[in-house]
């Protein structure tokens, strides 16, 4: 007899939502001048808040107060007391973590069990980290003084809305920069709180500036003349026309883009165990992961019994409300989103392309779609090549390590790749040869603030975290 | 006929391309003078098609060079040093023709030249040691980072100092594990072209450096907006900001790492620092599992 799951939803009750968020400039929320637009639950379609829009003469105001906040207290400062501040924000986010999880579900779609034992933890470990450099960076290996290099714009994605706050924040600060931020227009809401307990931690004014909006709002701070360094976090092809935009400045950039991760399985692996890193690999976060494992590539001998079992687990994954704790895949961030996956499914589907769905009833209401495997995948497919950012897997496969290879790197993108081996010599010869930032060996999707991560070729350049994340926030 | 005057072989200066010397295939040369305006030699001039052929031996190069253990591309790139220091008497000449220094300014700067080669070439075996770490990840893995080359990278090799400034953009990239597609000086190309024979007739890869002579505005276009470039070193273009910027707007299309035009062209007698080998560097994090 099967035993069905109650529902056991995370109480909304310990967040605090405002009806309209303004944005966070020197240390107060102050009104954006542009046009307001709506925050909605992905899970619900339910409008959460209003939230303001950074014009260009907000965003000018912003890095006018970042930049006094950085001549006239953060520059000077010792590393030592900059570091106490980054403590003390990593320990209120340890305070508040419940609060956080729940608004960072609530605003994104994923499920609770990721945002209370993934995101937020990680994000207080990446200030706890990045705390402790700010009086070591003459340690750091660049060089006797290193010097920050002023004001920092930052631009960040909707799909680890406060993880991708905590790798852009926590080095910049860290170094001595003082940053502008912008969220993603669909996930502003972590990062307004965010800016509440850096209130809480007394963080001089103008040290950290939140400025909410869409593509107009990034684009007027990439430009902004009074910029010295630009972080950006998202899709390939913005990420290329803000290379385009500095060119010929003095800015410096780091950029962490798109994937189209290969996760290898060898024959010798143990089969359980690399389903589940499959399953982790594509279907954490509802498959919005740059640095997913989109493409399957299996050894011929034991594909089908990788299918088979890749099958039989998908058909247990829980969709459905993000709050519920039994809950393994939530909501499509947005119709935008859901409108794209839908596309490119149908794309693989019309290129020949077999498909797959687990057999889950979706919610009538929200941005849904059901975890979703396509086999019999060419590298020329569209499916192969694009990301989808989104749960959808392709699978193909190889008979030698040499053609794995081959396979894996025959992508523009370069940010990392999995490997799934019972033998140890075989793991550190495939991860010599793949072109990627991160390989995974007999694991998938793992992160850790000491472990550089970022990507080769148009997976865009920069590390972000250990000592390697850094070199983006010194001038030397 | 007088017996005591012999009339001098003299020297075809062509293009490095995949360890061999062909003539431009546009069959285009151009002359250079001496900085007083003297003939010096008739240089072939690269096209756009050249410079697309020499990144297909570039990219041709690179898995066996950056696959080489770290140890043999050191050895290989002292031995380029040896090699120059046999041609020295050569070096001296063109570099004093072409950049119009007394014979020991020249000399001082083939000087500097050689040994900036020895300073580099130690530097393949001790990267990673430098550059890459071991990461106390909270977790049962073995977790480290090391830093590989980039790929193909073009060079706008620097257009003042022909010999010195040369070998301190060429070997930083080559060090760690690049290949690239060199675009040398163009008042100035002979140093470049002697340094192609030094390569060939040392232990350097065919391929693993590519020298073109020519207009650098006929080439560099090409070489930045290539998508088989991973990289661009735009020293050569100091100075002329509009073009540089051009280059780097060119360069995004598949998000080569740029390493931009200084307002001048640097002094290159100063000691090099890390940053023209780790611009052209990835940093790979693998994480390796621990169990029984």
């Amino acid at each position: 007899m099967a035993f069905e799951y109650a529902p056991a939803p995370e109480s909304r009750s310990v967040v605090d939502l405002r009806s309209s968020y303004g944005l966070f400039v020197n240390g107060e929320f102050v009104d954006g001048s542009g046009h307001a637009f709506k925050s909605v639950s992905p899970a619900t379609e339910e409008v959460l808040a209003e939230m303001a829009e950074a014009t260009a003469d907000d965003v000018d105001k912003a890095v006018a107060a970042a930049r006094r906040a950085y001549t006239r207290t953060w520059s000077k400062m010792s590393g030592a007391e900059r570091a106490k501040y980054l403590y003390r924000i990593a320990r209120i986010i340890q305070e508040r973590s419940r609060e956080l999880a729940v608004l960072e579900s609530l605003d994104n779609g994923k499920p609770i069990r990721e945002s209370r034992d993934v995101d937020v933890p990680l994000v207080a470990a990446y200030f706890f980290y990045y705390a402790g450099w700010a009086d070591k960076l003459h340690h750091s290996g660049f060089g006797a003084d290193p010097q920050p290099h002023g004001v920092a714009g930052q631009i960040i994605p909707w799909n680890f809305p406060l993880l991708m706050l905590a790798w852009k924040i926590a080095p910049a600060l860290a170094c001595g920069n003082t940053v502008v931020l912008k969220p993603a227009e669909t996930t502003s809401l972590t990062a307004l709180l965010f800016a509440e307990i850096c209130q809480q931690a007394d963080l001089p004014s103008g040290v950290v500036n939140i400025v909410t909006g869409a593509g107009e709002t990034g684009q007027a701070l990439v430009a902004h003349p009074g910029i010295d360094k630009v972080a950006f976090t998202g899709s390939t092809e913005v990420g290329k026309a803000i290379a385009r935009t500095v060119a010929g400045t003095s800015k410096s950039v780091t950029l962490e883009l798109g994937g189209k991760a290969a996760n290898i399985v060898f024959d010798d692996a143990p089969l359980d165990q690399a389903v589940e890193g499959i399953v982790n690999g594509i279907f954490f976060n509802q498959g919005h992961v740059c640095c997913a494992g989109s493409r399957l590539l299996v050894q011929e001998s034991v594909y089908d019994e990788v299918l088979m079992r890749l099958k039989r687990r998908m058909a247990t994954l829980r969709i459905g409300d993000p709050l519920d704790k039994n809950t393994d895949v939530g909501a499509i961030n947005s119709a935008e989103q859901l409108a794209r996956i839908r596309e490119l499914s149908e794309v693989g589907e019309a290129e020949g392309a077999e498909r797959w769905s687990a057999p889950c009833k979706l919610p009538d209401r929200g941005f849904w779609f059901a975890p979703t495997v396509f086999t019999g995948v060419t590298q020329a497919h569209r499916i192969a090549r694009e990301e989808i950012f989104g749960p959808v897997l392709s699978v193909l496969t190889f008979r030698t390590p040499a053609e794995a290879i081959e396979k894996a790197n025959n992508t523009p993108y370069g940010l990392s790749a999995g490997v799934w081996t019972d033998k140890g010599s075989r793991i550190l010869w495939m991860a010599d040869r793949l072109r990627a930032g991160v390989v995974w060996a007999n694991t998938f999707n793992r992160f850790d603030p000491t472990s550089p991560f970022g990507g080769y070729k148009e997976s865009g350049y920069g590390r972000e975290g250990g000592r390697h994340g850094l070199e983006a926030y010194l001038a030397h | 006929m007088p017996t005591d005057h012999r009339l001098d072989v003299r020297k075809t200066y062509k293009l490095y391309v995949g360890g061999k010397f062909p003539r431009s295939e546009s069959a285009r040369s151009y002359v250079v003078s001496d900085n007083k305006g003297r003939f010096l030699a008739n240089v072939a001039a690269a096209s756009r098609k050249d410079a697309r052929d020499a990144v297909v031996a570039a990219r041709a190069a690179f898995p066996g060079w950056s696959g080489a253990t770290a140890y043999n591309r050191g050895q290989v790139l002292y031995r380029v040093a040896e090699v120059m220091e046999g041609r020295r008497d050569q070096f001296v000449e063109v570099v004093s023709a072409g950049e119009g220094l007394s014979r020991s300014r020249a000399s001082a700067a083939v000087d500097r030249a050689v040994d900036r080669m020895v300073w580099y070439a130690g530097w393949a075996d001790k990267l990673a040691q430098v550059l890459g770490s071991t990461n106390p990840v909270a977790g049962p893995y073995f977790d480290f980072s090391v830093p590989e080359p980039t790929g193909v990278v073009a060079v706008l090799a620097p257009q003042e100092s022909s010999l010195l400034g040369l070998v301190s953009t060429v070997a930083p990239v080559v060090v760690s594990g690049n290949t690239c597609v060199v675009a040398s000086s163009y008042d100035r190309p002979l140093p470049a072209v002697t340094f192609a024979e030094v390569l060939a007739t040392s232990d350097v890869p065919g391929g693993v450096v590519n020298i073109l002579t020519g207009v650098v505005g006929d080439t560099a276009p090409t070489l930045a907006s290539h998508m088989d470039v991973n990289g661009i070193d735009l020293t050569g273009a100091a100075g002329d900001a509009e073009h540089a910027t051009e280059l780097e707007v060119a360069a995004v299309d598949n998000l080569k790492r740029v390493r931009r035009a200084p307002a001048n062209e640097p002094d290159w007698t100063a000691e090099p620092g890390l940053d023209r080998i780790s611009t052209f560097l990835e940093t790979k994090t693998v994480w390796h599992p621990i169990g029984v």
